[in-house]
């Protein structure tokens, strides 16, 4: 079964899709539904097999299928998964049907027809797919580029009042970002071409060059804005409460829940095995961003009176968080970096899901037109209760795992990081029980009394219910995918030449250092 | 007794077809009664656009010779260009002969020689009447243009500059429509053409007074034995600007927006993509071949220049309001990534001579397809080039539409385009030989130009069409050729562009 081309397979199948989406006529809306669902749904069925098809055990990189595409520039069309990228591939299977589902009554803007979303939707899939399972270095960043595009369309057509200024924003930042990025890919390529005879962008050839430091240094830096601008930290983040905002529901939970983790997925997949020289040499640096992050995005979520921008500041301190497991440089911090990663895709989904179906009803996305939603729609509560709770890390929840593992991986290396970031949990209990307080209890106020509010339809119940029971499932019982993770994390820290027990690393009085100030 | 020159008949085919055409051309134009003259003339125009085309991929090959008396060189280089040239020359004559979009019939003036604004050019103005003589004219530029790539002596470059460049000062002033903008666009050309050439000649004047020749391999021997003096690289400097100048290449590009949007959109295509393949073939041919050993005088020289055209193009692409003047800061912008390609060259070792050749063709094609997109959109005035005309054009046409963004997200570089697999070749290029500020300028002016890129795309798709907004026309054959040809291209050079990039590997030879 591991010879079946499983990743191509996910990359085409959402590709042919969108592309016959496309190509239906027009006013066949339930049709272009159909035909979507089937899609996504049969994506994720490719999704699971393909991670029963995947050895724990075995090699880093499976179900690889490489064919040489641009002989000229040693580019192969290389696709392959370690456990890291797999556990991506999986929310990704998880979150399309979803969202498909949970936008199957929305209109655009003015009454255009949706076809265009189902089908920009698809495309995104395919290119999303496409970028967790390059292990071709060009093929990664013509993937990381070209999945602009259908998001650029989604955002821009069928997004909120201030739609066309968001998606520019967004398209132009990440852009700029790729751009940068493509000069240390280039430049990758030209330090391969002196070391091994020939130009090329395999990621397992690159890993074994040795670069020099200071070539590491830029090289790292131009992939590290890049990520950076994608995940977003502070301060290059400043495009995705826009972007979040204005996106329609189901963009903006794939926009926050897969399209980010590009950067963080990055992090971990490129700037850390290519460079880690650099890595640690930059390192307290990151830290500094991410836990500077965590507080400022808590604090700035509290401070927002839009309920899409409040979900997009929350995802920015989550990402703090993953950033500080990742530049930690352990392997319970790594790991629990890859499950915040997939934990993050399912709480903001739904947070963002949940925050839809209040905006639905109301028509505003305004924290202050809402209060005491809990009296006349209280499965809605409830599921924007769990939502919440998942996002603050409550135990029980997927996400406190994570967050633990977090902490715990990152404390022997990092003391002071860890600390101040341990506030950001105190921020996250406070931030979203504020907003749960306001909107769902006391009097039934503002447009819960202008409008009639009913509850949860059944097609919303069957947006929630899968995340709900993942939720609760990864609350309790996260060893299948830690299972996943955990090899490919301990190759990393290799790489890194960290040792996969969590002991120090080398620069431990630079860090005291940085901490300190 | 004179012995004549030795000749190889054989490397000359692809200019004889050519010239020609060009010459029967105007014969016809002369003597054949008025109703054949357009089909003749536009077939005769492709004939010899095309078969240049084809002969020029016939005698690729037996390469690396020189002939003529040494005046013309044989090489691969100079037969990339050559059939790029013809190539993208054949598509700007289907642009030409379209009529199917105009009420007039024609994007030419039925008479040149009326006065703009008179009765009777009022009358003439839905005379379905046309001139014909754009045809021979364009083949000659095409002609000129194809000898300039090959050119092995400055003395024949500038003979085939100047060949190149007349015919196109004169096409440039035939727009039927808004005629007064187009003459001051082909006045506005010669004018500073003129001055170009004339920077050219004196550097050709001022090498040959340091090098005893003009012949481009001499001259590498001059600069290789006796070493570079002031009078010589100042001659180059000059020989420089004067190419530059047709390349559309700032500081020395102020004519390229106003004439752009002056004249006849076909011939803007032609211009946009034609003129700058051919310009920068004399460029990669003058600094390579005669100055390849002594490329310090050059680098440091294209290097800021390269940056001032991205910054510039780039920059004040932003500030434009009307679509033939974007793609003209485009364009501007484009001849600095381009000259990020011209550094890569290296002392001759570099890739950037092959990144150059692949560019070069994938920006002409490109270019050409957008333009041919800017002719379908029409209001009762002609061609609606202002920006806000264009608002809501998905919804209207969403066919068109889409063409034109996959177009602009080419020219934005952006990947699964040819766009940007030249950007990738000329960016490796200018890295491989240590030019990596140059390539972080590059890069990040790339992302400045995506913003009026998106812009239109933006416009296109995310705005309100406007009440009285202008139709966009069904396109007859000929254009829907050129659209289906260049936008197939841009999608295959993005998407599998192996064996065209293998093929400009391999034709990446210069001899002198």
């Amino acid at each position: 079964m591991s010879d079946f081309p499983w990743l191509l397979a996910m990359i085409a199948v959402p590709a042919v899709g969108g592309a016959a989406v496309a190509a239906l006529p027009k006013g066949r809306d339930l049709l272009v539904k159909q035909v979507t669902l089937a899609v996504s749904a049969l994506v994720l069925v490719l999704a699971v097999l393909a991670t029963v098809a995947f050895d724990t055990g075995g090699d880093r990189f499976q179900l690889t299928t490489s064919v040489s595409w641009i002989p000229a520039f040693g580019v192969d069309f290389a696709l392959g998964v370690d456990g890291i990228a797999l556990v991506m591939l999986l929310l990704i299977g998880v979150l399309v049907p979803v969202v498909v589902v949970a936008s199957w009554e929305d209109t655009g803007p003015g009454g255009r027809s949706t076809k265009a979303y189902f089908a920009w939707l698809l495309v995104l899939e395919a290119m999303m797919v496409g970028v967790f399972a390059a292990t071709d270095v060009f093929l990664f960043y013509v993937f990381f580029e070209a999945m602009l595009v259908p998001m650029y369309f989604i955002i821009g057509s069928f997004g909120g009042p201030r739609r066309q200024y968001a998606a520019v924003k967004f398209f132009l930042y990440s852009l700029l970002g790729g751009l940068v990025m493509l000069a240390s890919v280039i430049g990758l390529y030209v330090v391969s071409n002196s070391q091994l005879g020939e130009g090329t962008f395999a990621f397992d050839a690159l890993r074994q060059l040795d670069i020099d430091p200071g070539v590491q240094k830029l090289l790292f830096l131009g992939f590290f804005v890049a990520f950076a601008i994608k995940a977003p930290l502070v301060p290059f983040h400043t495009w995705l409460p826009d972007s979040g905002a204005e996106a329609p529901i189901g963009g903006g939970v794939l926009l926050v829940g897969v399209l980010d983790k590009v950067g963080t997925f990055g992090f971990i997949r490129y700037c850390l095995p290519l460079f880690p020289d650099a890595s640690r040499t930059f390192a307290p640096w990151i830290l500094g961003l991410a836990v500077a992050g965590i507080l400022y995005g808590a604090l700035l979520a509290m401070g927002q009176s839009d309920l899409k921008r409040f979900v997009t500041y929350t995802s920015i301190a989550h990402f703090g968080f993953i950033a500080l497991g990742i530049f930690a440089f352990t392997a319970e911090g790594g790991s629990g970096a890859v499950l915040y990663m997939v934990n993050h895709g399912i709480s903001t989904g739904i947070l963002f899901l949940a925050v839809g179906m209040l905006i639905s009803r109301g028509g505003s996305r305004s924290i202050a037109d809402y209060g005491g939603v809990a009296k006349k729609a209280p499965v809605l509560a409830g599921v924007f209760l769990v939502a919440g709770l998942s996002s603050l890390a409550l135990p029980g929840t997927n996400s406190f795992v994570s967050e633990f593992l977090v902490l715990l991986g990152s404390f022997p290396t990092r003391p002071v990081f860890t600390i101040v970031a341990t506030a950001g949990i105190v921020l996250a209990a406070l931030y979203v029980l504020l907003v749960v307080q306001r909107t769902m209890h006391g009097p039934s106020r503002g447009l819960v009394v202008d409008k009639p509010f009913p509850d949860l339809r059944r097609r919303e119940l069957a947006v929630v219910a899968p995340l709900i029971a993942l939720i609760l499932v990864l609350g309790v019982y996260p060893q299948p995918l830690l299972a996943l993770i955990d090899p490919a994390v301990a190759a990393t820290m290799t790489d890194i030449g960290s040792d996969p027990g969590g002991t120090p690393p080398v620069h431990e009085p630079v860090t005291a250092e940085q901490g300190a100030n | 007794m004179i012995e004549a020159p030795d000749l190889s008949l054989s490397a000359l085919t692809p200019l004889l077809f050519v010239f020609g055409a060009a010459l029967v051309g105007v014969l016809v134009e002369s003597f054949a009664p008025r109703h054949v003259r357009q089909p003749t003339q536009v077939a005769l125009a492709l004939v010899g656009t095309v078969g240049a085309f084809g002969s020029t991929l016939l005698v690729a090959g037996d390469d690396g010779t020189v002939t003529g008396a040494g005046a013309l060189a044989v090489d691969g280089a100079g037969h990339f260009l050559q059939a790029t040239i013809a190539g993208l020359g054949a598509l700007s004559i289907l642009l030409f002969a379209e009529r199917g979009l105009d009420p007039a019939k024609s994007a030419f003036v039925a008479s040149a020689a009326v006065p703009a604004g008179s009765p009777r050019d009022r009358e003439l103005l839905t005379d379905e009447r046309v001139q014909t003589e754009v045809y021979p004219l364009a083949t000659f530029a095409v002609g000129g243009m194809m000898l300039f790539v090959a050119a092995n002596d400055l003395l024949v470059m500038f003979i085939a500059l100047e060949v190149l460049s007349l015919p196109l000062y004169l096409i440039c002033g035939l727009a039927r429509r808004r005629r007064l903008l187009s003459q001051e666009a082909a006045v506005k050309y010669f004018l500073l053409g003129a001055f170009a050439s004339a920077f050219f000649l004196y550097g050709l004047a001022l090498v040959y007074g340091a090098t005893g020749s003009i012949r481009l391999s001499e001259i590498r021997q001059s600069v290789t034995d006796d070493g570079t003096g002031t009078l010589l690289v100042l001659g180059l400097g000059l020989l420089v600007v004067g190419l530059m100048f047709k390349a559309s290449v700032a500081p020395f590009h102020t004519w390229t927006p106003d004439v752009y949007q002056g004249a006849p959109t076909p011939v803007t295509a032609f211009m946009a993509a034609c003129t700058k393949v051919a310009a920068f073939g004399a460029i990669l041919r003058l600094l390579y071949v005669a100055f390849g050993t002594a490329d310090w005088t050059w680098r440091p020289l294209v290097y800021g220049i390269a940056i001032v055209s991205m910054v510039v193009g780039a920059v004040l692409g932003l500030t434009q309001t009307d679509v033939k003047r974007m793609l003209a800061y485009s364009s501007i912008a484009h001849a600095g990534f381009l000259l990020t390609g011209v550094i890569g060259l290296g002392g001759g070792t570099g890739s950037g001579l092959s990144a150059t050749l692949f560019y070069l063709l994938a920006y002409g094609l490109t270019t050409i397809g957008a333009f041919a997109v800017v002719t379908l959109v029409r209001d009762g005035d002609g061609e609606a080039t202002h920006l806000s005309q264009w608002a809501g054009l998905a919804r209207r046409s969403p066919l068109t539409a889409g063409v034109m963004t996959f177009l602009l997200l080419a020219l934005a570089g952006i990947p699964l385009t040819s766009g940007f697999t030249g950007k990738f070749a000329v960016f490796r290029a200018a890295i491989e030989v240590g030019a990596w500020p140059l390539a972080v300028v590059a890069l990040v002016t790339s992302a400045v130009a995506g913003f009026f890129y998106l812009r239109l795309v933006v416009l296109m798709y995310f705005s309100e069409p406007a009440e009285d907004g202008p139709s966009v026309g069904v396109p007859g054959l000929p254009t829907t050729i050129v659209l289906a040809v260049t936008v197939a291209a841009t999608l295959v050079l993005g998407v599998v562009p192996g064996s065209v990039l293998d093929l400009a590997d391999r034709a990446a030879t210069l001899v002198g």
